[in-house]
C-alpha cells in the first residue's frame, strides 16, 4: 500500500474534499458539545436557522461574508506563491483607517470622487504595509510569517492611538472611535434596511479579477512557479524578487479593500472591533478554497454562515459563540487533511 | 538620565526582568526544541492559550498548583501530538497546520472556558505560585533578591534551559533530535526512526510552550484572561531565530526582552504623559522585528527545517 502523486484533480474530489472536511469538522466539534451536555443535532440547527432560517438571516450573512471574501483572496493569492501572509489583520484596520483619514469629513466630494478615493487608499494603505515584510524577506532574508504576525499588533495600537489621539470624534461622547465617515463616503446599500452593501459587488468582482489574473495571465503564470520552485522559477529566468513584491502588493491591497468595506458599508465609523479576526478567517476561508479564487466565495459564504448562525445558536440556548471559531478551525485541519485525497491515490499492491 | 540610571540599578528592576522573561523562556526553549527535529510549530500562540486556560482551569477545579503544570503539559503534548501526525508522517504544510492549531487551541481554549464559566462579572482567581526565597543564595547582595525570590515556575524554567542544553548536546537523543532536523536521510541511515523523534521533539517542545502559558496565569497573574498571550508565541518565535538555535542564547535573548519591557514600563511612569502609552505598548513587538532583521542574514537555520521527510525517498 503506498501513496501515488496524482498528475491532476478530478472534479469531483476537488468538490467532495473540502465537502467531507466540513461534515468531519461539524463531527469532531460534537464531542466538546456532547461533553457539555448540548443537544448537538438541536445546536447545528440552530445555525442553520440563524444563518439561512429568513430574509434577515440571509442578509445578515452576505453582509458577514464580505469582507471574508476580500481577506479570504489576499490569503489565497500570497499563499498561492509560497508568501506567507498572516498580517491581513493589520492591513484591514490600516485600510479602515486610510478610509476614515479622508471620509470622514477631511474632504468633502460627490461620491463619484469619494467612494473610489476611499477604496484606492485603504487598498494602497494595505499594500504598503504588505510590502514592508515582503521587502525584508527578499533584501534581508526575514521570515515574513513572523513579520505580518507580530505587525498586526503594531496596526492595532496605532490604531488605537490614532483613535484615542488625533482621529478621536470630538462628538463621541468620549468614545473611542473616530468620527463618522460622510455620506458622500459611504458605500451605498445593496437592499434597503439591511446591512448588505455595495462591497459584496466589489467583493464578487474582485474574485472573479483574482482567479483571471492567477490563471490566465503571465503574471499569475509568475506567481504559480514561483510558489511551485523558486529556484526552478529562477533559473526559467522569472524575475522572481519581483513576482513576489507585486503578489505581496496585492494581498496586501485586498486585505485594506476589507477594511475599508467594513467601515464605509457596514460600520460607519472606525472602532477597535471592527474585525472579529477577520483577516485570520480568511485564512481558513482561502486553504478550504484550496487557494482558488472562484472558490473562495463559496468558502466565505460557509465561514459567514458559521459565524452568524452560531451567534444566533448562543443567543437561543446559551451555548457560546466561541463555537463558531472552534468549526471553522476544525475545518481547515480537517481541510488539510482532506487535501492529501487530492494530491495522492492510494494504491494498493 | 538620573531616572533611567535609578531604573537600571534597582533590583526590582532586575526581578521584574526575569518574571516578564519567563514564560518566553519556556516558550522559545518548546520552539526551539520542535525546530531543532526539523519542524516549525506555528502553534505556539495557541499552546500557550490553552496552557494558561487549562493548567488555571485545573487549579481552580481544586487540583494543586503543581497538578495545574503537569495538566497543562499534558494538553500542550496532545497539541504537539496533532501537529506532529499532520507535518511528520503526512508531511502537510508546516505553517497552515500551525496556523491552523493555533486557532483551534485558542477557540477551544475559549469555548471551554465559556462553558465551564458561563457567566461571571470578573474573573475569578486561584492561590497563585507565590514568590520563593532560595537559601543563602538569596541572601546574596542585588543578584540573590533578582534571581532567587522568584516563584518556583521560573526555576523550573531556568533548569530547563540548562536540561535541554544537556539533552541536546550531550546525549544520543539529543544527537538523534539534531541529525533528524540536519539530514533525517542520514539519521535514517544510522537507525534512527526519523518520525518518532520528530513527533517525540515536537511533543516535549509543546509541552514546554504550554507551561510557559500557564506561567501567565499561575504565577504571572492568578487569573485567566481572553487574549491574555498577546503575541507572546510569536515573539518566541523571533528569539529562537536571536538565539541561533541554541538554548543559551535562547535564555540570553529572553531575559534582554524581559530587561527591555521591564525598563519601557518603568519608563512609562517617568516619561509620562508625554507620549501616547500605545508607543510603549509596540516596542516589545517591534524589537522582536527588529532582532529578526538582524539576526536573519546570519542565521543558520536547521538544514532540514520545514522540509517533510519521506521514508526511502531520496
Amino acid at each position: 500500500m503506498r501513496l501515488e502523486p496524482r498528475s491532476n484533480v478530478p472534479v469531483h474530489l476537488a468538490v467532495l474534499a473540502p465537502a467531507g472536511a466540513v461534515v468531519l469538522a461539524l463531527a469532531l466539534t460534537a464531542i466538546p458539545l456532547l461533553w457539555a451536555d448540548v443537544p448537538v443535532a438541536q445546536a447545528y440547527a440552530l445555525i442553520f436557522e440563524g444563518a439561512l432560517g429568513s430574509r434577515f438571516a440571509l442578509t445578515e450573512t452576505l453582509a458577514r461574508a464580505t469582507p471574508l471574501i476580500f481577506t479570504g483572496l489576499a490569503a489565497a493569492v500570497a499563499f498561492r506563491a509560497r508568501l506567507w501572509n498572516i498580517g491581513g489583520e493589520g492591513q484591514l484596520y490600516i485600510g479602515a483607517l486610510a478610509a476614515v483619514a479622508v471620509g470622514s469629513g477631511a474632504i468633502a466630494a460627490p461620491p463619484m470622487v469619494m467612494i473610489p478615493m476611499i477604496l484606492v487608499l485603504g487598498a494602497l494603505a494595505g499594500a504598503l504595509l504588505m510590502l514592508i515584510p515582503t521587502l525584508l524577506k527578499l533584501r534581508l532574508g526575514v521570515d515574513e510569517v513572523v513579520t505580518t504576525l507580530l505587525l498586526n499588533f503594531v496596526v492595532l495600537l496605532f490604531v488605537s492611538m490614532m483613535i484615542e489621539g488625533p482621529m478621536k470624534d470630538p462628538m463621541g461622547m468620549g468614545w473611542p472611535q473616530t468620527a463618522p465617515m460622510i455620506d458622500e463616503a459611504t458605500l451605498p446599500k445593496l437592499i434597503d434596511r439591511t446591512r448588505v452593501h455595495t462591497g459584496l459587488i466589489l467583493a464578487l468582482v474582485a474574485a472573479v479579477v483574482v482567479w483571471v489574473l492567477v490563471n490566465r495571465t503571465t503574471w499569475g503564470f509568475e506567481m504559480r512557479a514561483v510558489g511551485a520552485s523558486p529556484a526552478a522559477a529562477r533559473f526559467a529566468g522569472m524575475p522572481v524578487a519581483r513576482v513576489m513584491v507585486r503578489v505581496g502588493l496585492i494581498s496586501g491591497a485586498l486585505a485594506g479593500l476589507a477594511g475599508v468595506g467594513e467601515v464605509a458599508g457596514l460600520k460607519g465609523y472606525l472602532t477597535l472591533d471592527l474585525s472579529p479576526g477577520f483577516g485570520y478567517s480568511g485564512i481558513v476561508v482561502a486553504m478550504l478554497a484550496q487557494l482558488n479564487a472562484l472558490a473562495v466565495v463559496v468558502s466565505a459564504l460557509f465561514v459567514a454562515v458559521v459565524f452568524v448562525g452560531a451567534d444566533f445558536m448562543s443567543r437561543s440556548i446559551g451555548v457560546s459563540n466561541y463555537l463558531a471559531n472552534l468549526i471553522v478551525a476544525t475545518s481547515l485541519l480537517t481541510m488539510l487533511a482532506a487535501s492529501l485525497a487530492t494530491r495522492y491515490r492510494l494504491r494498493l499492491r | 538620565m538620573n531616572e533611567i540610571l535609578e531604573i537600571l540599578l534597582s533590583v526590582s528592576f532586575w526581578a521584574a526582568a526575569l518574571r516578564i522573561a519567563s514564560p518566553l523562556i519556556l516558550g522559545t526553549l518548546g520552539e526551539l526544541v520542535c525546530e531543532r527535529a526539523g519542524v516549525l510549530n506555528l502553534g505556539i500562540e495557541g499552546i500557550m492559550t490553552a496552557g494558561a486556560m487549562a493548567g488555571w482551569m485545573a487549579v481552580y477545579q481544586g487540583a494543586d498548583l503543581w497538578t495545574g503544570v503537569a495538566v497543562a503539559a499534558a494538553i500542550g503534548m496532545i497539541l504537539g501530538f496533532i501537529h506532529g501526525v499532520f507535518t511528520v508522517p503526512l508531511g502537510l504544510s508546516q505553517h497552515v497546520t500551525g496556523l491552523g492549531l493555533t486557532l483551534l487551541a485558542t477557540s477551544l481554549s475559549y469555548f471551554t472556558y465559556r462553558m465551564i464559566l458561563p457567566d461571571v462579572p470578573s474573573p475569578p482567581r486561584i492561590e497563585a505560585f507565590q514568590p520563593l526565597a532560595i537559601p543563602y543564595l538569596s541572601d546574596l547582595p542585588i543578584i540573590g533578591p533578582a534571581i532567587f525570590e522568584q516563584t518556583p515556575l521560573t526555576y523550573f524554567a531556568l533548569i530547563a534551559v540548562a536540561v535541554v542544553a544537556f539533552v541536546l548536546y550531550k546525549t544520543p537523543l539529543g544527537l538523534a533530535v539534531r541529525s533528524v532536523g540536519e539530514n533525517p536521510a542520514a539519521a535514517e541511515a544510522q537507525g534512527i526512526d526519523v518520525y518518532a523523534v520528530r513527533i517525540g521533539a515536537v511533543m516535549v517542545g509543546s509541552g514546554l510552550m504550554a507551561v510557559g502559558g500557564a506561567f501567565l496565569t499561575m504565577s504571572a497573574f492568578n487569573a485567566f484572561f481572553f487574549e491574555m498571550v498577546a503575541g507572546r508565541g510569536w515573539i518566541c518565535i523571533a528569539l529562537v531565530v536571536f538565539a541561533s538555535w541554541r538554548p543559551g542564547k535562547a535564555l540570553l535573548g529572553a531575559f534582554l526582552f524581559g530587561a527591555f519591557d521591564a525598563f519601557q514600563v518603568r519608563l512609562q511612569q517617568v516619561v509620562g504623559g508625554d507620549i501616547p502609552y500605545q508607543i510603549f505598548l509596540m516596542l516589545p513587538y517591534l524589537l522582536s522585528i527588529l532582532a529578526l532583521i538582524v539576526m536573519s542574514r546570519r542565521a543558520a537555520y536547521p538544514k532540514a527545517l520545514m522540509i517533510p521527510y519521506r521514508k526511502g525517498e531520496r
